[in-house]
Formats: structure tokens, sequence, C-alpha cells
């Protein structure tokens, strides 16, 4: 593509090398002005290495970055912000007991003299800027206080504050309900409608198909062409994104439910600060079906999880396994109770990073006597023992067992934990957020590996996030709001809007 | 990769480093204050290795900072900061004397209980630390410390209490010399002894004018059995577990609250062992008032860093920091080099093993360079 | 009233110290960095106020050497914990072993090998040396040292709380990759607050040496440093919450000198453990309730987020 002052943005043969590994390989980008550019690719494909050098948070090996048809040099995000260009983050970039207003002026404060910052003033300012844009944001607000919405309205704000011309966002979509998604296509739009040009970086084809005009695909670091949205579908994307053709439903035969496995009784639970995030929850699982729980982050799934692991305490109710009270005794004891779990933070809950692989693989049951008599904990078994789970769950590099787990890729560490928790042949399987983070091939393996288990006869509780994976997944799904189960449906018998609404506190229609 | 830059890479080569630099810095102080760094060092290593009975004293010193060094190393490899070793080596001294001149029972049921009670003392300190980390997740640095300067005003308690008071001294009742640990400690001064070591003159040096005692060779076997529990047992795997990960061992079922506790108790009973050892091992065989902190802790932390916390790696860095302590009381004596720059070598040695990166920076130094090179030669074989 | 007056103004004189050396690791760990090294650089400042003292014969010029040698051994704490992501713990020990050996080591080449320092002027009294002689009030008469530790104190809030420093330096201690990303340069607000760090407690050791005693000796700070530590903890990393905290502890201080002096036979050792003792108590009640900046202690390395 010519440089041209037609485009907000042109980056052109841009090469990103860590150490040996090639991260970006000649990738072009061409942003035309008051466009929605998506950028697709598959997690661990470049998109945000490359965002980040346009931010000036790494620097290109080769390469050149235009703007407005002139090349520039942007080795700082402070350059970056001077050029007009504004990033939200995945992970937003805010200051959790902070005003939403200290938020956005931190780095770019209103002083009066001698730095004393002049915070009516900064209010003020804050103020213009939401009403012109609409946002539905209070600037006294503390950010811990507000929804995931909001803060991400903020991060844009921060952004246009700073004069952005440039938009970047980098997964916007992953934290939102459907609803908050439109309301955010909505916002987009008019800012476009207001000259600025958006890049957005995304996995997700349906949004691209909504929301954007353009998009890039990169496989891998290789930059495989931009296709018009609109002359395009979402199968095609995928297969580009990909580089094979992509089944994107999940296969599977109908469910046989049978006797009640998992069983949630007016359950309780307080966080550390005295709050109930979950109340009065009641749900049942049952041995050969998956039950899929749909919600918002931070709706009390955390605390549900953890309340049946052991690690909260029930203030009232009951969790009952194959008829067992087991809700407030240790994690000991709920294992032993054949309850096996998947966490949502494999690098928080799941794993510990620099011990080897076969001593990760075992974190559960080394103390059986199967690796080591008595005392002593013998080596030789927990390698025959890893090496197995190496070659049915095909766990990348082979012969790994004595490595450290930290030198694993994600997808191999997430296979890592569910080979062990399904090693147990346990009859409960709580799968929290299994696929976050992973690529397309990780994610069809972790769902297979979860209907297989259903069809063995265990029970699944699967709790995550993304509500299309709750939908393909599930054989039962129930949307989890303000700690209570508001609704519980088959599969296939309820869209994605009536979810929606639910996961966002309203009625179902 | 090249041979330099794969030991440089290695766990040892970061040991050397820091040595090597805390060397440097200490000749510059040295040149700085108006000595001689070549003849400091002379005198160093005269004063640590000239004669036998130097290096018997040098092994003697090295007993109580290879013990404490092995507790620091073996909490620190379950994510556990034991500054505390210190209080406990106090408290395993204290408790040591305490039974050990209240009892007087045959030599081998009295040394066991009076190292027993030592170990107890240590261990019960370590584990209130630990107990209030668990509980209350009170930082173990800060309460340690606290516990460091309350078993240092109680050891001085009892050194003037009425009941163990020595009358016109500054220190308490020596132990029954059925405590004693000394090696050949009755056999070498007996006529027989006197005239089988009257033909080997190095062996009646290091007997007759040192307290050789069975001390090293215990705190070897101590460092051999924590290696052993840490790499080879369920209960070090556990200790790891919750060292690396604590939110993960308990997701796993580890108690890991219990984890805590033992540690710290574990820890605590090898730096009592460190008290209880001195006690029995060396002259005057009793507490004695403590005008301040002796150091035998905070040494054994510098041991156990600068053996990356291996405990087996404790053995050679506690002999190391052994003869710098002993050899730099004859560079005072020698060259009037006051002996604190010992410290200043030491500190400066734990300092530079704090900086992960320093060994592998030259490491990488190297690396670029080769790079640089071969990429230059290929590109000159592509011309061609 | 006699003795409540007495317990008032020693406990004033024996916090001041401590509130130094606290302000010193609120300012540190509000940036993310732990300093467990407060203590080494109170000593560093302790004999280097005293030395400072003696030879010019102008306390205030050994007490502004006591500020600047205090940074200078931050210095190294902040070249460990900020360039090289080192373990901040680490470091901090290093620090606390290598600063007395250096402060001795100095101590001896300088006065002949003694290990103190001769008397050296102290800085004055707020009211000059005289100033309440013979009316009740006399013991109220306290260090200058004081009135400054409370100043700085006022300062540090204001700077914190008002300024944009401080706004920086709050969001660098909580989550510097958001900073970093509106171009603050997070290493550099975190070399700054170690520096000021070790510049506080440097005056926090002076304060010991030129205020309350008059010589740099052995034990002239002994546990000053954690206790400090432990009061930026039950302070909630707030400056006058440490400050407060501090003045806690100075009258446990007291309590230990009144009641030593007194007709309660208490032996002295038992008595001296008072102030640690109550650190553990105290810490046992509020640790739970208080908490830290949350990247304290967690080095920044750029690109990992």
């Amino acid at each position: 593509m010519e440089v041209s002052p037609e485009f907000a943005v042109q980056m052109h043969g841009i090469v990103k090398k860590f150490g040996a590994y090639t991260a970006l390989d000649h990738v072009d980008l061409d942003v035309r002005k008051q466009t929605v550019h998506a950028i697709l690719g598959e997690n661990g494909a470049g998109k945000t290495t490359l965002m980040n050098i346009l931010y000036g948070l790494y620097q290109a090996d080769e390469g050149s970055v235009y703007m407005d048809g002139k090349e520039v040099s942007i080795t700082s995000p402070t350059e970056a912000i001077a050029h007009g260009i504004g990033m939200v983050h995945q992970h937003f970039m805010l200051v959790e007991n902070f005003t939403v207003t200290e938020n956005i002026i931190l780095g770019d404060e209103v002083c009066g003299a001698a730095g004393v910052l002049d915070m009516r003033k900064a209010r003020k300012e804050v103020m213009e800027l939401v009403e012109e844009y609409g946002f539905d944001v209070d600037p006294d607000a503390v950010i811990q206080d507000i929804t995931v919405g909001m803060q991400q309205r903020v991060e844009i704000l921060k952004a246009l504050y700073r004069g952005a011309e440039v938009l970047i966002l980098d997964e916007p979509t992953a934290v939102l309900t459907p609803q908050e998604i439109e309301k955010l296509i909505e916002i987009m739009h008019d800012l476009i409608a207001k000259g600025k040009s958006i890049i957005i970086i995304t996995h997700k084809l349906k949004e691209i198909m909504q929301s954007a005009d353009e998009c890039s695909i990169i496989r891998r670091g290789v930059y495989m062409g931009t296709v018009d949205v609109k002359n395009s579908s979402e199968t095609e994307l995928a297969s580009k994104m990909v580089g094979r053709n992509v089944n994107l439903t999940v296969e599977k035969t109908p469910a046989h439910p049978a006797d009640v496995t998992l069983s949630i009784r007016g359950l309780t639970v307080k966080d550390e600060r005295g709050i109930e995030q979950v109340r009065d929850l009641n749900l049942d699982v049952r041995s050969g079906e998956i039950v899929g729980i749909a919600g918002i982050d931070g709706n009390g799934q955390q605390e549900l999880v953890d309340a049946i692991c052991s690690l909260a305490k029930a203030t009232s109710g009951a969790i009952l396994m194959n008829g067992q009270e087991i809700q407030n005794t240790n994690p000991r004891n709920v294992l032993n109770h054949s309850v096996a779990v998947i966490p949502s933070d494999r690098h928080r809950w799941g794993l510990v990073l620099p011990m080897m692989v076969e001593e990760n693989t075992v974190l559960e049951r080394h103390g059986e006597d199967m690796f080591g008599k008595g005392i002593m904990l013998d080596y030789e078994k927990l390698h025959e023992f890893t090496s197995k789970l190496i070659e049915s769950y095909d766990i990348r590099p082979a012969g790994c067992e004595e490595e450290r787990m930290s030198g694993l890729s994600g997808g191999n560490q997430q296979k890592a934990i569910i080979a062990r928790q399904v090693s147990y042949v346990p009859d409960l399987l709580i799968a929290f957020q299994p696929t976050r983070g992973l690529d397309v091939g990780a994610i069809e393996s972790v769902h297979k590996t979860l209907i297989a288990e259903r069809d063995r006869g265990a029970a699944i509780l699967l709790i995550s996030f993304e509500l299309d994976e709750v939908m393909d997944v599930s054989d039962t799904i129930a949307v989890i709001y303000h700690g209570q189960i508001v609704g519980t449906f088959a599969q296939g018998t309820v869209d994605e809007n009536q979810l929606g609404l639910l996961m966002a506190g309203g009625e179902a229609k | 990769m090249n041979k330099v830059e794969k030991f440089l890479r290695g766990r040892f080569a970061s040991a050397l480093v820091a040595v090597i630099i805390g060397f440097a810095v200490a000749a510059v102080v040295l040149v700085a204050a108006g000595y001689d760094p070549i003849a400091s060092f002379g005198a160093l290593l005269s004063g640590a290795f000239g004669k036998p009975k130097y290096i018997s004293n040098v092994f003697i010193k090295a007993t109580p900072i290879l013990l404490t060094g092995i507790s620091v190393a073996f909490a620190f490899k379950t994510g556990l900061f034991n500054i505390g070793a210190e209080g406990q080596y106090i408290l395993g001294t204290v408790l040591a004397t305490v039974v050990g001149c209240s009892l007087n029972l045959p030599m081998p049921l009295q040394v066991p209980i009076v190292l027993l009670s030592g170990m107890v003392g240590g261990a019960l300190l370590g584990a209130f630390v630990g107990w209030l980390k668990a509980k209350f997740g009170i930082h173990e640095v800060i309460t340690s410390i606290m516990c460091n300067w309350i078993t240092f005003y109680l050891c001085n308690f009892v050194v003037m209490s009425d009941a163990f008071h020595k009358p016109n001294s500054t220190s308490a009742v020596p132990v029954n010399p059925s405590s004693y640990t000394i090696l050949f400690g009755m056999w070498k001064k007996s006529e027989a002894g006197k005239q089988f070591l009257a033909g080997i003159p190095w062996l009646r040096e290091i007997l007759l004018k040192t307290d050789l005692s069975a001390g090293f060779l215990i705190a070897v076997v101590v460092a051999v059995i924590i290696s052993i529990v840490l790499k080879r047992t369920k209960l070090g795997y556990e200790l790891r577990a919750v060292g690396l990960n604590r939110d993960a061992a308990r997701f796993s079922g580890i108690a890991v609250e219990r984890n805590i506790v033992l540690s710290m108790l574990i820890s605590g009973a090898i730096s009592g062992l460190a008290g209880a050892l001195s006690i029995t091992g060396t002259s005057p065989h009793t507490i004695t008032l403590l005008a301040a902190m002796e150091g035998y802790g905070f040494n054994g932390m510098s041991v156990a860093f600068i053996a990356g916390c291996a405990p087996l790696g404790c053995i050679p860095a506690s002999i190391l920091f052994a003869s710098l302590i002993y050899g730099g009381m004859s560079v005072q004596q020698a060259m009037g080099v006051p002996s604190d720059i010992i410290n200043i070598m030491i500190g400066t040695i734990v300092f530079f093993t704090a900086l992960p990166g320093i060994a592998p920076f030259f490491a990488n130094k190297i690396q670029r360079r080769r790079e640089a090179k071969e990429l230059a030669s290929s590109q000159g074989i592509e011309r061609a | 009233m006699d003795n409540f007056i007495l317990l008032l103004g020693i406990t004033l004189m024996y916090s001041t110290p401590l509130v130094f050396g606290a302000l010193g690791g609120v300012i540190s760990e509000r940036s993310g960095v732990t300093n467990i090294g407060i203590e080494g650089m109170m000593v560093i400042g302790a004999i280097a106020g005293a030395a400072g003292s003696y030879f010019t014969g102008n306390p205030w010029l050994g007490f502004l050497a006591a500020g600047v040698c205090g940074a200078l051994v931050a210095l190294l704490h902040a070249v460990a914990s900020v360039s090289f992501a080192a373990d901040q713990t680490i470091s901090g020990v290093a620090i606390n072993m290598l600063a007395p050996g250096l402060a001795l080591f100095m101590c001896r080449q300088l006065f002949e090998g003694a290990a103190m320092t001769p008397i050296a002027t102290k800085l004055p009294k707020i009211l000059g040396e005289d100033g309440l002689a013979g009316t009740p009030f006399a013991n109220l008469n306290v260090n200058v040292t004081t009135v400054i530790a409370l100043l700085f104190t006022v300062i540090m809030w204001f700077v914190l709380y008002k300024t944009k420093w401080g706004l920086r330096v709050r969001a660098v201690g909580e989550h510097p990759a958001a900073a970093d990303t509106l171009g603050i340069n997070v290493y550099r607000v975190r070399y700054i607050c170690v520096l000021v760090s070790g510049m506080l407690a440097g005056l926090g050791g002076a304060s010991m040496t030129i205020a309350i005693i008059s010589q740099f000796t052995q034990t002239a700070i002994s546990g000053h440093g954690f206790i400090a530590m432990a009061a930026v903890i039950f302070g909630k990393w707030k400056p006058f919450g440490a400050y407060g905290a501090c003045l806690l502890f100075g009258f446990t201080q007291a309590l230990v000198i009144l009641l030593g002096g007194g007709e309660f036979v208490i032996p002295s050792q038992i008595l001296s453990m008072l102030p640690y003792v109550m650190t553990i108590i105290v810490l046992v009640i509020f640790v739970g309730r208080s908490v830290a900046p949350k990247a304290d202690g967690i080095p920044y390395v750029k690109g990992s987020r």
C-alpha cells in the first residue's frame, strides 16, 4: 500500500524478534481515517505485539510507521500520546483505588503552582469530556467500585483526554455482556463520526462483522492480508486466521444425565469485606451432563468455586457431593470426595511454575503410595506417570518431564492441568474459564476433553465468562447474577439476547 | 554457547563473581583508608590457614554459621525468610546452658538432652514466628527481628538472674562437663593421650590448643539430611510447593498454614542446635552478658545466600566465611586494619548475590559479542 | 502531673528517630519498593551525623551529612531493586550487614580505633538549652528534630495527596504498568523515592546520635529501623498513621525508662523487651486490617504485564 495522508496509521514491513523467536515477520497495516480497522489473529499470533510497537512500548527491529502520510518514530508511550495515539489495554491499566478523575489525569495532571493538583478544575475538564461523548461515568467514583463496562469507558476517556485521534482497543469485548458490547459498538461508531480512527484487536469473528470496516489478519507473526469486511464471511475470516478450515461448532452427542452428583442448596458466601457474593444459590449437576454457568466476571463465580473447594466459608446453605455435605471442611476433604477443579487462573491456582512438569502433575496426589512409600517421594514413579500423561494429552514439547513448568506455553500448561485433573477419574469436574488465553486449536481440544469426561459419566460444571463457550458446550445453561442463579435452560431453548439480559440483571423475555 | 558462557550462567559463577566483587570492594576501601590490600589479604590468608590450629579454629567457627546457614537456606527454599536465626541461636544457647548446668547425667544421656533442649528452644521460637505469619499474615522478617531482641534481653536476664549467675563475672554458670562435645576431650588430656600426641605435632596442636568438637561433623550430617528432606521426601515437596506458590498449594489440598509453621519450626530447631553446640563444644561453655548481637544468625544468612540456599552448598560457604571472620582478626593484629572490613566484605558479597543477573550479565555480553562475530563472518561468507 | 509531662517528653524524644525511619519506609513502599535496609541507613546516618558534627562543630552540617550518606546507601538498594530487579529483601538485608560494618570501620578509622565517636555538639532544643528549666514543663522543651519530624510528616502528606508528584508515586506503587503507559518513568519515580527514603532514614539515625545522645555508639541504633517498618504497616502506609504508630512505640520506650527508674522492681532486661513485645502485639492486632500498596516489593520489568 502506498503511503498517503488518507491513512491515519500505516505500518510497513514490521519485524520484531524476541531472542531467537520472531514474533512479527514483515507485517503491514494500513488504517484508513475514520474507519474501524480490525486486527484478527489467534492468541500469540502477534496482534498485541504489533500494537505495543505502535504505542511505543516495544521497538520494532525493522519497518516504518507513518501517520497522515508522514514517517514517524515512536519510542515511548509519551511519544505515542503526543502523536495522538491512545491505547485501551486488554487488562485495564487503571489504578484501582484511585477515582475516575485521578486515573484520567494521571501523567497529564491539572496543576496550579508548584505541582499542586487542582482537582476542581480537573474534575470539570473530565465532566466536559464525559458530556461531549455522552458516557455514563461518575468522575468521583473509585475504580474498584464501578462495573467493567464503565472501567472500559474510563480507559477510552483517558485516551480522549490526551487528544487521541487513533484509538487502539485490545480485546475490548472479552469481559463485556452482549448488551455492553452493543453499547461499545455504538460508542465506536460515534467516535468515528467525530473524526477518530479505531484499531480493534480481537479473535472474535462476530464482532468484526458487526463493527469493523476492514480487517487485517495475522497468523503466527505473518501478515495474511486485509479484507473488506462487508464482502467477507465469518468462515472466510476464520480459515484465514487459522490456516485451515475450522469447525466453529462443538460436536457432541445428546447427554444422558443420571443421578445428581453435586447439589448446592441455599448457599451464601461472603467475601473478605463481609459482602455477600453468593446468596441463597441453588444448583444441581448430574452425572453425564455439562452444566454451564453464564455470567459476567464478578457475579459470585469465584466465590462459588472457592466455597465448593472449601477455600471460602459458606455462611449458610449446604454443598452435597453424592449426598454428603462437604462445605466448610478443607480442600483435601473435597478432593477425597472426587472433586477435581480446573482453576480460572492457572498460574495462580493451578501450577507451581518453578517446579518441574513431573512435580506439577502430582500436585494433589503426591501423598499417594503409588508415588513413593512412607515419607519418601519416588521421582522415577513421577516420571513414569507424567510420561503417560504427556503422551495421551499431547503435551509439548515431548519429553518435558523434568523441564520447569514455566517453560511450557500457556496451552500446554493448561493441557497439563486438565490431564492432571482428569487423571483422578473424578465424579465432578469443575472447569472455571478453562480456555482462557488459549488459541483455537487448544480450545477445541479442551472442549473435546470436557465432553469425553461427560460421556464417561462425570458431572461437569463449566463456568465461563465467554457466553459462546457456555452456549456451545453446555447441556444445561444456568445464568448467575449477583450471586444467584437467575435462570436455567436446556441447550437450544434460549438465545444470546435472553441470556445477556439475565446476565445484566434484567428480566428474560 | 561456549564454556565460559555456560559457566557464567551456572549457580557457582554467581557466587564466585559476588566473592570477587566483595574482595574488590574491600580492596578499594583498604586503599582509600591507607592500607596495603595485598598485604592485608595475605595476613587474612595466613591468619586463617597458616597453622594447623588456625585451620581447626576455622572449622570451629564454621560450625554455628553452617547450621544457621542451613536453617536460613531451608526456610528460604520453602518461601520464608528466617532472619530470626540469630534469636533462635541465642535461645538455643540459653536453654542448653540452663539444662546443661542443672542436669548432670552420664554423657551418652546428657549430651543428647542438652542438644535437644537447645533445638526445642530454637524450634519454639521459629514456630511462633511461623504461627504469626500463618495465622495473622504478619511478615516473618519483622517479627523475627523483634524476637531477636527479645531473646537478646532474655539471655542477659538469665545471665544476671540469681539462679544462674556466676558470681564476680559477666557470665552464667558453665554447663557440666558431661555435656561437652569436644573430640577426645578426656583422652587427649590423659597420660596415654599426651604420649600418643607427642609424636604427631600437628594433631597435638589441633587437639590440645583448640576446642575441636563433634560440632562440624554433626552440622554436615544435618546438611545432608536437610538436603534429602527437601529433594526426595513428600514433606520437602509440600514445603517447596507452599513456598513457591502458596495459592496453588492450598488449592491442591496441601495444608499451607501447617506447613509454614512446620518449616519455621524445623528451621528454628537447626539454629537452636547451632546454639547448643556452641555451648557444649567451645569454652567458656556458658552464656555471657551480650553487649551486641553476636551475628551467628546474620552470618548464617550470608552463608545461605552465597550457597544459593542449597544445604550442601552451605558447607563450603560456611568454611569461606569462617576463614574470613577468623582470619580477619589477624588482619587487625598484623596490619591494624579494623576487622569490620570483613563485615563490609560479607555485606558486599551478599548484596551481589541478591543481584540475580550479575553473572549472566557478563554471559550475555560474551554471547552478544560472539553473535556479532558470527554474523559478521557469515555475511563475509555470503559475500564471498 | 510531673510524671505525665515527663512521659510525654520522653515519648516525643524517643519517637523522633522512628518517625524519620517510618517516613522513609512510607515513601519507599508507596512507590513499590520494600526497604528493609532502613535500619542500615539509620546506622550510617548515625555515624555521619555524629562525625560531621564533631569535625565541623556545627550539628546542622552533621545532620545534613547524615541525610546525604543515608541517601548514598539507599542508592545501592535502588540500583539493586529498581535497575536489577533483585530480591528486595535480600538487598535490604545485605545493606543491614554492610552498613554497621562500614559505620564501625569509619569510626575506628577516624577515631583511632574507638568503636564510638567522641562527644559531638548536639542539635539545639526548640527553646534553647534552658528554655523551660525550673518550670514543670521543662521536659517539653523537646529536640528541634522532633519538630522537624512533624514538619516532614506534614510535608509528606501534602506531597503524596495534594500534588502531581504524589499522585504519580502512589500510581507507581499500585499499578506501575498503568503509570508506564501514561508516560510516567516508573524507574525514575522509584529511584527518587528510595533515595528520599534513605535520606530520611539517615536523618533519623542522626536524630539519635546528635539530638538524643551526643555520640555514635555500636548500639545507638538497635532495631529502630525495624520498629519503624512495623510502624509503617501499623500506620497503613500513611504519613500520619506512621507518625501515630511511632508515638506509640516511643511511649513504650518512655515506660521502660520511667518504670526502670521507679519503685517497681522489674529487672531492666525484662523492661527492655517491652518495645519489641509491643511491636508484635500491635502487629497481631492491626496487620490484617492494613493493606499494602499492590505493587510493593515487586520489581517492575518493562513488558511483563
